[in-house]
């Protein structure tokens, strides 16, 4: 379309042009087909193997011991909210209170190293993290616990918000901050209600992205939150979560453990995906849409 | 009420470059006072100065005395937040705080300095508003529509809004009608005839025309120097400066 148009100028595009213009175009398409494909392809694959084992059961009830049938994973589904929840009230006031620092006053030796720190603690492998909370938390308390699975989530949570919300309260253009001051306003209460709020949208995302990572999490849960085939509802005892009873079944021997990791998988990523999606529902009511 | 403002060998720096020199002012209670001169003569910074703005940016430095009423805003221990609540700003470039509503925006100044009062808002937000004859067309969609919704001319009466709802002593207004039609800024110009019963003003504009409608006296400033502050009628028909006389005849900047 937009070829002939131009095209039907005094200049006709040559056949080169016209050529390498729709190969690209095709190259771009094709791009962006193999990078949905598998996304949908694990779904799918997780819906036809784990939809069967999903019932009233599954949701609600504990394992049941080797040899009988049926059981399920509410507990963990259950002790996933709570690590979760440890993790968030760790992770996301740490990780946006560093992000406010860098953004508005971190242009200094100490901002450096915060933002290098956050850096290279996001590279670290997951299970290094997990056994660096095990001998910090665990080995003091003396026996495994779901705070310490909290903390360990909660520290690998940190660095995605920081460097999110960072990045996005410098896209907040000064003349915004000029004007919150402008009007009397103390700093920290125009970086918190100005600022911070302009760039709400974006820090929410960046939320939801750490959480939905840590959701997913096994290793630093290995030996901090343990797992446990039992109802628990105390952070000081043990508990079980989805990706561990998940990796628990998978490696068993038996093919109905086999059946009720994918069950767990597929309950995994649909927990995940309602709570993102319920996160931004949420969030988006009472704001104000604007360009920013 | 408005109060007076006195400057005194007010200098300012950006990094190493002086761009005010030595800026010598006395501007009366309830007067409105024009700032004219050529594109990056220090207009903006010496507004900026009088509200402890400047220092906001970093490696500046100001230097010389500015007395607000009786407070001298430079003094050590006089908090820039207390001077910024009693000397209102409106910007060059309309900024309205794109993700409130316009009823927030109005309410921002009071609101987040802990006004709670929820029936003296709703009208100062009122008051404000139609002050700046925004009111008749927002009236309707105050907490639904945000502040960046709006077109620009109407985000600048709403950044006019904003400011007075908290209800300064002083209004620094830097080209507010830059950005508006000539109807807007006929309304604009109406308003600061209101305004000055209750507010000390200053105005920096590139309009002569507006200069002489609005303002009692006129500065003219050139390269960061105040040349010439007098009557607006004496700027404008006899200046005592070839300079000035050379700017205003249109014969450079
Ligand atoms: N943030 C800044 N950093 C460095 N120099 C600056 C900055 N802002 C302004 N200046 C310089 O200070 C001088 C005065 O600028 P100022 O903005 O006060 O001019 P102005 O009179 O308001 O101009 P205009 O009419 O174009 O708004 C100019 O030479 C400008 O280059
Ligand atoms: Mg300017």
């Amino acid at each position: 379309m937009a070829s002939r148009a131009l095209g039907s100028g005094s200049q006709p595009i040559s056949w080169t042009r016209r050529l390498s213009n729709s190969a690209l175009t095709i190259f771009a398409v094709v791009c962006s087909i193999l990078v949905i494909v598998p996304l949908f392809a694990i779904f799918a694959y997780l819906v036809i193997k784990g939809i069967g084992s999903i019932n009233w059961a599954f949701l609600t009830q504990a394992p049941k011991p080797v040899g009988e049938t049926g059981g399920g994973m509410g507990n963990a589904i259950v002790g996933s909210g709570i690590i979760l929840g440890v993790a968030s009230l760790i992770g996301i006031p740490l990780g946006i209170g560093a992000g406010v620092y860098l953004a508005e006053y971190g242009r200094n030796w100490l901002g450096n190293a915060v933002r290098f720190t956050a850096d290279v603690l996001n590279g670290i492998p997951s299970i290094v993290v997990g056994i660096a909370v095990w001998s910090l938390v665990v080995v003091t308390q003396r026996h495994f616990s779901a705070l310490a699975g909290g903390v360990a989530l909660g520290i690998m949570m940190i660095p995605t918000v920081s460097r999110a919300t960072e990045e996005m309260l410098l896209l907040v253009p000064r003349t915004i901050r000029e004007a919150a001051w402008g009007l009397g306003i103390s700093q920290w209460r125009a970086t918190l209600s100005v600022t911070l709020k302009t760039a709400s949208a974006g820090v929410i995302t960046g939320v939801m992205l750490a959480f939905a990572r840590a959701a997913g999490e096994t290793a630093p849960l290995l030996f901090t939150a343990f797992g446990n085939q039992f109802w628990s509802f105390n952070v000081n005892q043990p508990m079980a979560a989805l990706p561990l009873q998940i990796f628990v079944y998978a490696i068993s021997p038996y093919d109905d453990w086999h059946r009720l990791a994918w069950a767990g998988a597929l309950v995994l990523i649909i927990l995940i995906v309602g709570a993102v999606t319920a996160v931004r529902v949420v969030t988006s009511r009472g704001m104000m849409k604007g360009a920013t | 009420m408005g109060v007076g403002i006195e400057v005194r060998n007010l200098k300012a720096w950006y990094g190493n470059t002086e761009a005010l020199h030595s800026v010598n002012m006395q501007m009366g209670a309830n007067q409105v006072t024009a700032l004219i001169g050529p594109s990056g003569c220090g207009k903006s910074t010496f507004v900026r100065c009088l509200n402890r703005m400047h220092e906001t940016i970093p490696g500046t430095k100001v230097e010389g005395d500015v007395r607000i009423g009786s407070t001298d805003i430079y003094a050590n221990g006089t908090p820039a937040v207390e001077v910024r609540r009693r000397v209102g700003m409106v910007f060059q470039k309309p900024n309205p705080f794109p993700t409130m509503s316009i009823y927030d925006n109005v309410a921002a100044g009071l609101k987040l300095n802990g006004f709670r009062n929820r029936h003296r808002l709703d009208e100062i937000v009122e008051k404000s508003l139609k002050q700046a004859a925004l009111w008749d067309e927002v009236k309707d969609t105050l907490k639904k529509k945000s502040g960046a919704s709006l077109s620009g001319g109407q985000q600048q009466r709403l950044c006019i809004a904003r400011a007075l709802a908290v209800e300064p002593e002083v209004l620094l207004m830097d080209e507010p009608a830059s950005a508006l039609d000539p109807i807007s800024t006929g309304k604009i110009e109406e308003l600061i005839d209101e305004l000055k019963a209750n507010y000390t003003i200053v105005i920096v504009t590139h309009n002569m025309q507006q200069a002489a409608r609005v303002a009692g006296f006129t500065g003219f400033f050139l390269l960061g120097t105040l040349v010439e502050f007098d009557k607006t009628e004496k700027i404008f028909t006899n200046p005592s400066d070839k300079r000035t006389e050379d700017y205003i005849t249109g014969r450079f900047g």
